[in-house]
């Protein structure tokens, strides 16, 4: 897997929001088509991770991101195209926010603003983001409900057929099962372990079982720190260098 | 003290403290009857109003009023003393131009002001904005309309070169800067409803702050929005010294803006303190008011349906 170049390579990524230090030095690979697991506590910094990887510090002017992101070669933090970067990075959040729309123009909604208008187009898109996502099946007798009426996991899978409507080559999801059943969640797996076939994936997981399940290398993070990456299998069988990173993912702490 | 003997004793003590109501009891009492009699007593004042309003007014109204007349009617001469006609059709465009124009002018205003202070602006210039725009609310109307007589009128008759400069315009635009800081609060307030994850959710996948703006927030608080509006039209209607003063108060279907006209408030303000109590002027002038009382009514009506969202998809 490291034959290639990285898709996205981070060297020395600090987050703070105000004077709480939320990430401190964080350089990592992740390469094209993998999955790359993140693992740690609450407050580990692992969702400060993913919203500098989309430049969301925008959002917030608490939020300051030094460091070096390079995307595909490009420097993020100093590109001038903000929304051009966030289409090619898809984001999937804790909890599904259902924009206040029908299905179909939830899912309609990335390539509209895309510039893509004939209906047939978008019909297709739509139909095959929601295949994807596992939940067409499901759906398609009513694509003109509101997409807040799905049920919680209806609803993830379908803030996941959003993320792929933009054709993202990144995509990053932040512990997306916790508002899903165990079911759903697994469907939902299935589905991510067929799409790093074409794109790259970056997974934050409170559930470390899920990390190991799909992550093709882990890192784990603890207190803002990075503390190591590896490849899953290794982590899990005890080829740790750091005994934190054990003790975590034999459950002993966190 | 054997132990049977120890646990009646407890239990009976038990019972004295689940049986005494001590002061807290009352004064939660006393507390929920004075809420009580407060609410209730809103209530009993406006139909109270209604029922004073309607009683002085709707003897006349089904009684002697040609309704035919009063509603198609433009003569509006209550005070002839051989023929006195009731015709409103023109008291009722003067207060539905007006009205009209107040909105083109306080729609764009406050909706703008509103999205500013709610999407763009932050910290301290979100607060003092806030501040200001309520400010701007508490303003009296005869100072409004003080403005409309001494600074718009000499204004209009200069710039766009006319005899006069109290006209549908000039009210207009007093209306609608009186309408619209009121209705940038409560449009700001609905902007604000917006959960902050569809934002995020929006600008995540690339959309533009305009974009988000226009294509999530706007659409997720148009009940809100709507009701703003919908207030603001309720203002206009109701309003009554500006658009006395402003206005120029002369019955007229107007054909241009710059044509004075007189609205239905102002002309109850106008005429009802030299009218006899009892006569067919002060029946009609009170049928006037229950006229505006039900336009009023139907439009605050409108406005709760349209927040509470009724008619939204199922």
């Amino acid at each position: 897997m490291v034959d290639n170049a990285p898709k996205l390579s981070v060297r020395n990524l600090s987050v703070r929001y105000g004077d709480k230090q939320a990430l401190n030095g964080i350089s990592l690979d992740v390469f094209p088509n993998e999955i790359f697991g993140i693992i740690g506590p609450a407050n580990s910094g692992k969702t400060s991770f993913l919203r500098a990887l989309n430049r969301m510090e925008e959002f917030d002017a608490n939020m300051t991101v030094e460091g070096d992101i390079l995307f595909e070669g490009q420097d993020i933090t100093a590109i001038r195209n903000v929304y051009a970067l966030r289409r090619k990075v898809g984001v999937v959040f804790p909890l599904p926010v259902g924009l206040p729309m029908s299905i179909y123009e939830n899912v309609a909604f990335a390539p509209k603003l895309a510039g893509i208008k004939k209906k047939a187009e978008l019909d297709e898109i739509v139909e095959r983001c929601l295949i994807r996502a596992a939940l067409w099946d499901e759906v398609k007798d009513r694509l003109d409900a509101l997409g807040s009426l799905l049920s919680g996991g209806q609803q993830q899978r379908l803030t996941i057929a959003r993320a792929l409507s933009q054709n993202p080559e990144l995509l990053l999801l932040d512990e997306f099962s916790i508002a899903v059943d165990p079911v759903t969640t697994m469907r939902i797996e299935d589905v991510l372990k067929e799409l790093k076939e074409e794109i790259t994936i970056v997974l934050v997981t409170n559930l470390v079982q899920q990390a190991r399940r799909l992550a093709d290398r882990t890192a784990f993070f603890l207190e803002s720190e990075l503390i190591e990456t590896a490849e899953t299998e290794e982590l899990f069988s005890g080829v740790v260098k750091d005994q934190r990173t054990r003790d975590y993912v034999e459950g002993r702490f966190g | 003290m054997p132990a049977d003997v120890q646990g009646d004793h407890l239990s009976s003590s038990i019972a004295t403290e689940l049986n005494t109501r001590g002061w807290d009891w009352y004064v939660d009492r006393i507390v929920s009857i004075g809420v009580f009699v407060g609410g209730v007593s809103a209530i009993i004042f406006i139909i109270g109003i209604f029922v004073f309003v309607t009683r002085e007014g709707l003897d006349f109204a089904l009684g002697s009023l040609d309704l035919k007349e009063f509603f198609t009617s433009i003569n509006w001469r209550p005070t002839s003393e051989r023929n006195p006609t009731y015709g409103i059709l023109a008291l009722m465009t003067g207060t539905a131009s007006v009205t009209g124009l107040a909105m083109l002018v306080a729609v764009p205003f406050s909706l703008g002001a509103a999205i500013y202070i709610a999407e763009f602006a932050s910290g301290r210039t979100r607060e003092s904005l806030k501040v200001l725009v309520e400010l701007l609310a508490a303003i009296p109307s005869v100072v409004w309309g003080f403005i409309g007589m001494s600074i718009m009128n000499p204004l209009i008759i200069e710039m766009f070169d006319v005899p006069v400069g109290l006209s549908v315009l000039n009210a207009g635009v007093i209306l609608g800067l009186m309408a619209a800081p009121i209705m940038t609060t409560i449009a700001e307030d609905a902007l604000k409803a917006v959960p902050d994850s569809y934002r995020e959710a929006a600008e995540a996948m690339g959309a533009t702050r305009w974009q988000v703006i226009f294509k999530v927030v706007l659409p997720a608080a148009k009940h809100g929005l709507m009701a703003a509006i919908l207030l603001g039209v309720g203002r206009g209607f109701g309003e009554t010294m500006a658009v006395l003063m402003a206005s120029g108060h002369a019955i007229n279907i107007p054909t241009s803006p710059f044509d004075s006209v007189r609205a239905l408030t102002a002309t109850i303000a106008a005429e009802l303190g030299d009218t006899a109590r009892g006569s067919d002027h002060y029946g009609v002038l009170f049928t006037l008011g229950i006229f505006l009382f039900v336009i009023t009514f139907i439009i605050n009506l409108i406005a709760d349906v349209v927040v509470k969202g009724v008619g939204r998809q199922k």
